[in-house]
């Protein structure tokens, strides 16, 4: 399997604290790999890491067969082919959804207004939100704001889709929508990195998990390996944590309740 | 009373004439002031240490000083180092420096309130930088800083008042003239005064539509949600 994707030795931080201590990552073409972490462990900033969004202190990244960790790499042109959503605040509020769709297509990719509003539309109406194609983003709830931000990381076509935590600024009722769109996208074949801690989502549709701790990555595996038999005692905890795991195994009693997710960053 | 009434309205036209004045100055100095502001506003938030500081002491300067005292030294202590203006462009000038001062920190606190992942989508979508203030912040940034500005202009529209100590014939020289042809320092004083406030009210309704044209939709009920 080719790859879209290949991070090795990634190191980064912010003001002198070292939030990635060394990071080795392949995602593979059309695969579809979840992040799985405590909070702080590194898990964001490797994402906006990928897209150079924070600037790596050591390591290379390839992207699409680019290594643009190299000087002088357009990254303009390297986001341009990613598409990238965060946790919330993901669409511009002074604008419709349709706007919000088209006008990275038409400033970035050069598309003209007509053509960028038909391919926006037919997104909409994929993930039949065309309803909202005349709402402003805050108008929507945070369910369907999100689902929008999906649609439009999707229209710019990128060759890697990076989510970051997409379902955790959201209420347990809006998760579903967000959750049922993902699967949808993961069908599609389309490559996928994500950092999430939904459980479900992640043993249904992830075909390799990757679990961070410490600005490492501590585990990787299929879902089943990881969850079912994970092999560091840091991951059995985590899992434990998660209300997933048995809580015998990691020689820790008393279960964290299940009903309280870590909080995320 | 009916005596009152129609003297103040023989001094309309005088006051009038004063008031083109005003407003003359005051829309001047404030465009002048927008105009430095939008030079001194990157360079305040973005530029290295140097150049910041200057900026940043600009700001102080003519914060911390009575606008008075900057257009006193404008007009008259100028001239000694070779630069004399003639009243009019001084209380221009040093309205104008004073409210740039102002602007730029309105601006500045805009900006400000911009979430930082609207950067980042932006920039994450292939967005220059240029490209992502042309189209993501500044029209939100200029949203938040309406209110703001306007008041800045009302601001101006008082303060303008000032130039009739150097001797710009406005709207509160006007009013001197008047008092002292006719001694009637109240009918005068209080005219003046309701000269301004309707001006000044004007602005301030005119702003409000405005904000209510531009207001985001949806904005509310998300200010709302957080409180």
């Amino acid at each position: 399997m080719s790859t879209v994707l290949e991070v090795e030795g990634l190191r980064a931080g912010y003001r002198g604290v070292e939030v990635l201590r060394g990071v080795d990552l392949e995602v593979g073409k059309g695969e579809k790999v979840v992040v799985m972490g405590p909070s702080g462990s590194g898990k964001s900033t490797l994402l906006k890491c990928i897209v150079m969004l924070v600037k790596p202190t050591a390591g290379r990244i390839v992207l699409d067969g680019e290594e643009i960790t190299n000087h002088g790499v357009d990254l303009k042109r390297v986001r341009a082919k990613t598409g990238f959503v965060f946790q919330q605040y993901n669409l511009f509020p002074h604008m419709t959804v349709l706007r919000n769709l088209t006008l990275p297509l038409e400033v970035v990719k050069k598309v003209p207004r007509k053509e960028a509003e038909r391919r926006a539309m037919e997104m909409l109406r994929r993930f039949g939100l065309e309803d909202y194609a005349k709402r402003y983003p805050l108008q929507l709830s945070g369910g369907q704001q999100q689902r929008v931000a999906i649609a439009r990381a999707l229209l710019m076509d990128p060759v890697l889709l990076l989510l970051d935590e997409p379902t955790s600024a959201l209420d347990p009722e809006l998760r579903r929508e967000v959750l049922e769109m993902l699967f949808e996208v993961a069908k599609e074949g389309r490559s996928m990195l994500i950092v999430t801690h939904e459980l479900d989502f992640a043993e249904a549709a992830a075909d390799r998990i990757v679990l961070m701790e410490g600005g490492r990555i501590i585990e990787e595996g299929t879902p089943d390996e990881v969850f079912n038999s994970p092999k560091s005692e840091l991951a059995r905890r985590f899992l434990v944590e998660l209300g997933r795991g048995s809580p015998g195994a990691s020689g820790r009693a008393g279960p964290a309740s299940p009903s309280a997710p870590p909080a995320t960053a | 009373m009916s005596d009152s009434f129609s003297f103040v309205l023989d001094i309309l036209p005088d006051l009038a004439k004063g008031l083109w004045a005003t407003l003359q100055i005051s829309l001047s100095s404030y465009a002048l002031g927008m105009a430095l502001a939008i030079i001194l506003l990157p360079i305040r938030a973005f530029a290295p240490p140097p150049l910041s500081l200057f900026a940043r002491g600009y700001v102080e300067l003519f914060r911390g000083t009575p606008l008075l005292v900057q257009l006193l030294l404008i007009y008259f202590g100028l001239p000694s180092l070779g630069l004399r203006l003639d009243a009019y462009t001084a209380c221009v000038v040093a309205i104008g420096l004073n409210s740039a001062a102002y602007q730029c920190e309105i601006l500045r606190s805009a900006l400000k309130g911009i979430p930082e992942v609207q950067f980042l989508s932006a920039e994450s979508l292939g967005f220059s930088t240029l490209q992502i203030y042309r189209y993501v912040v500044l029209p939100q940034a200029l949203r938040i800083a309406i209110p703001a500005l306007v008041n800045e202009l009302v601001t101006l529209i008082k303060e303008s008042s000032l130039a009739s100590v150097i001797g710009v014939v406005e709207l509160t020289r006007r009013g001197e003239y008047l008092v002292a042809y006719t001694f009637r320092a109240l009918e005068v004083y209080a005219a003046v005064a309701l000269v301004y406030l309707a001006v000044c009210t004007v602005a301030s309704q005119a702003a409000r539509v405005l904000e209510a044209k531009l207001r985001i939709p949806g904005y509310e009920r998300e200010v709302s949600g957080l409180i």
